[in-house]
């Protein structure tokens, strides 16, 4: 920007760390990115819609975005109750808890899928109670949910809760002191306040429980048409064998993708705007 | 309260509470009712892997971990995921670096480009490299069954972590101490020792551990490209699964709880690194 601020003596060095860098970011990610737009469309466009018409893909593609509504739902309510406590709130173990919320996204996948089926599975803690009263979750819908909304669990906290100290709780307490109730601060000022760094969080959640694999996998049981979302629909697909199956592996990968990037732009269009605030 | 101009805290570090904060009824309610579902989606089926590993005693968690098959699944993951580690460190802050630092034609793209392993389903990510680096590989690379294979796709899905997390710190760092430094006559690598480092420590750590956890725990994005091979390429998480698939619940949980150990040595490891980091700093 301003003149005279070059510091990094020759322009050498400059130039090296740049093509090292754009170097392993673009052979990392981008050249096998491309790869597999290439093969996806090899064959022309024709496979490429008969994989679209495969009913199996359809009901996997409606099964993933039911999960993923539904949980970025769950946890974009409780992210924000769990944000509004930790922010404004002193009492024991709130460090607990907030060391709590990070905790899904250190553990692997496959262990979460695993901790489920302990405690809610056929021969688990609760499984045998819950299933007396006609209520299944592992091989079902609501292990595909639960295994979800677990491994999105920090993402709305996490982007919610730095806006949230900085706003502090001054015009809070001025609209209390006007007579505000609870709600109506909530909606008129918390909400508000923390629109784009919350809208940030639902994308970042929505992308993250559209793609979950391992957790699921493990729950899922897997039955094509039932329980069978997107992710393991590629998986299931690739491991076929057959070039219809590979090719319908590579396409749902590849609209997996594009979902993918999609969102990855809407996020790079919401950053700067909760930078402005 | 008209003296001292207020001085806004640094982005990004613990401020102070913002009220005394006591509880109400309606907020001690919902702090309940979170505690209560944290507890049943987090904290019971955590407790549920432990609770598990050792129900049957000492001896049957320690046959488990000691099986030569889950000590060979277990030392591939925490190696693989040190060595992730220690090259995102280093790669990722200088990838921060250039992008921060320098400017270049297409620099946006790259910012684009580097979030992609984040948003990208963990099984496409797999697909993905197994398209370039798999039998039909159009530069004749074939990774499949190699450990090489492992190691470039825990490379491609940890990729963000220390770029995103130093970023930030490099664009709020003042130039002053920089530019002093330079007009003294230090050099360029110097003053990154002496000055910038110190500054972004912290930040690389935090993104090292979270780089560090994901490695250890990948699943998806390996499972493809290893071909999980027994005794070469099958890692801890594929033999998890394999295990509960088999009914086998004592050996399943006791690798989870081993794991869940390592993971926690490592992430306080590196906090603690970080606290005194910051302090220095």
């Amino acid at each position: 920007m301003a003149p005279g601020r070059r510091r990094s003596g020759s322009p050498l060095v400059r130039w090296v760390l740049r093509i090292i860098a754009v170097g392993y970011v673009l052979g990392l990610v981008a050249l096998p990115v491309g790869t597999v737009v290439q093969h996806t469309f090899e064959n022309g466009l024709e496979p490429v819609l008969e994989s679209l018409r495969n009913p199996d893909f359809q009901a996997a593609a409606r099964l993933g975005v039911f999960v993923a509504v539904i949980s970025v739902l769950i946890n974009t309510v409780f992210g924000i109750g769990i944000s509004i406590l930790i922010v404004r709130y002193r009492f024991p173990g709130r460090r607990l808890l907030n060391a709590i919320i990070d905790l899904p996204v250190s553990i692997s996948p496959i262990v979460v899928g695993i901790a489920l089926i302990f405690v809610y599975g056929t021969n688990g803690w609760f499984g045998p109670a819950l299933n007396s009263m006609g209520i299944q979750i592992i091989f079902a819908t609501p292990a595909l949910v639960l295994a979800t909304v677990i491994v999105a669990l920090p993402l709305v906290v996490r982007e919610v809760i730095p806006v949230l100290e900085e706003a502090g709780t001054e015009q809070d307490q001025a609209a209390q002191s006007l007579g505000a109730n609870g709600f109506q601060r909530f909606v008129r000022i918390t909400l508000p306040t923390i629109r784009w760094a919350l809208a940030y969080g639902v994308v970042l959640s929505l992308a993250r429980s559209l793609g979950e694999f391992g957790a699921v996998r493990v729950v899922s049981g897997s039955v094509a048409g039932v329980s069978q979302t997107p992710t393991l629909f590629v998986n299931d697909a690739y491991q076929e064998f057959g070039a219809q199956a590979e090719q319908d592996a590579f396409t749902a990968a590849f609209l997996l993708m594009c979902v993918a990037v999609l969102f990855i732009v809407v996020i790079a269009l919401l950053r700067p705007k909760e930078q402005n605030q | 309260m008209a003296t001292a101009p207020e001085i806004p805290a640094p982005p990004r570090r613990r401020p102070r509470p913002v009220s005394s904060g006591r509880l109400s009824a309606a907020s001690g309610l919902g702090l309940g009712v979170g505690m209560l579902w944290l507890s049943l989606i987090v904290l019971l089926p955590i407790a549920s892997i432990v609770v598990v590993a050792l129900q049957s005693g000492f001896g049957p968690f320690r046959e488990a971990v000691t099986d030569s098959e889950a000590l060979d699944t277990i030392k591939l993951s925490v190696g693989a995921a040190v060595l992730v580690t220690v090259i995102n460190a280093v790669l990722g802050t200088l990838v921060a670096w250039v992008l921060v630092r320098d400017s270049f034609p297409g620099k946006r793209i790259v910012e684009v480009i580097i979030d992609i392993p984040f948003a990208l389903p963990t099984i496409v990510a797999g697909l993905v490299l197994i398209s370039l680096y798999g039998p039909q590989s159009p530069f004749g690379i074939d990774l499949v069954g190699t450990r090489r294979g492992i190691f470039v796709a825990l490379l491609f899905v940890t990729l963000p972590f220390v770029v995103r997390s130093v970023q930030p710190v490099l664009i709020d760092m003042e130039r002053d101490v920089e530019e002093a430094a330079a007009s003294l006559g230090a050099s360029g690598f110097t003053i990154f020792r002496r000055i910038v480092l110190p500054t972004i420590a912290p930040a690389m750590l935090a993104g090292s551990a979270l780089a560090f956890a994901r490695a250890l725990g990948e699943f998806g994005s390996v499972i493809l490209i290893s071909a999980n091979l027994i005794g070469k390429t099958e890692v801890s998480s594929a033999y998890m699964l394999k295990l509960i698939e088999q009914n086998d619940t004592t050996g399943a949980a006791a690798v989870a709880t081993l794991l869940l150990v390592v993971a926690v040595i490592v992430l306080v490891l590196l906090d603690s690194l970080q606290r005194l980091a910051a302090r220095r700093d």
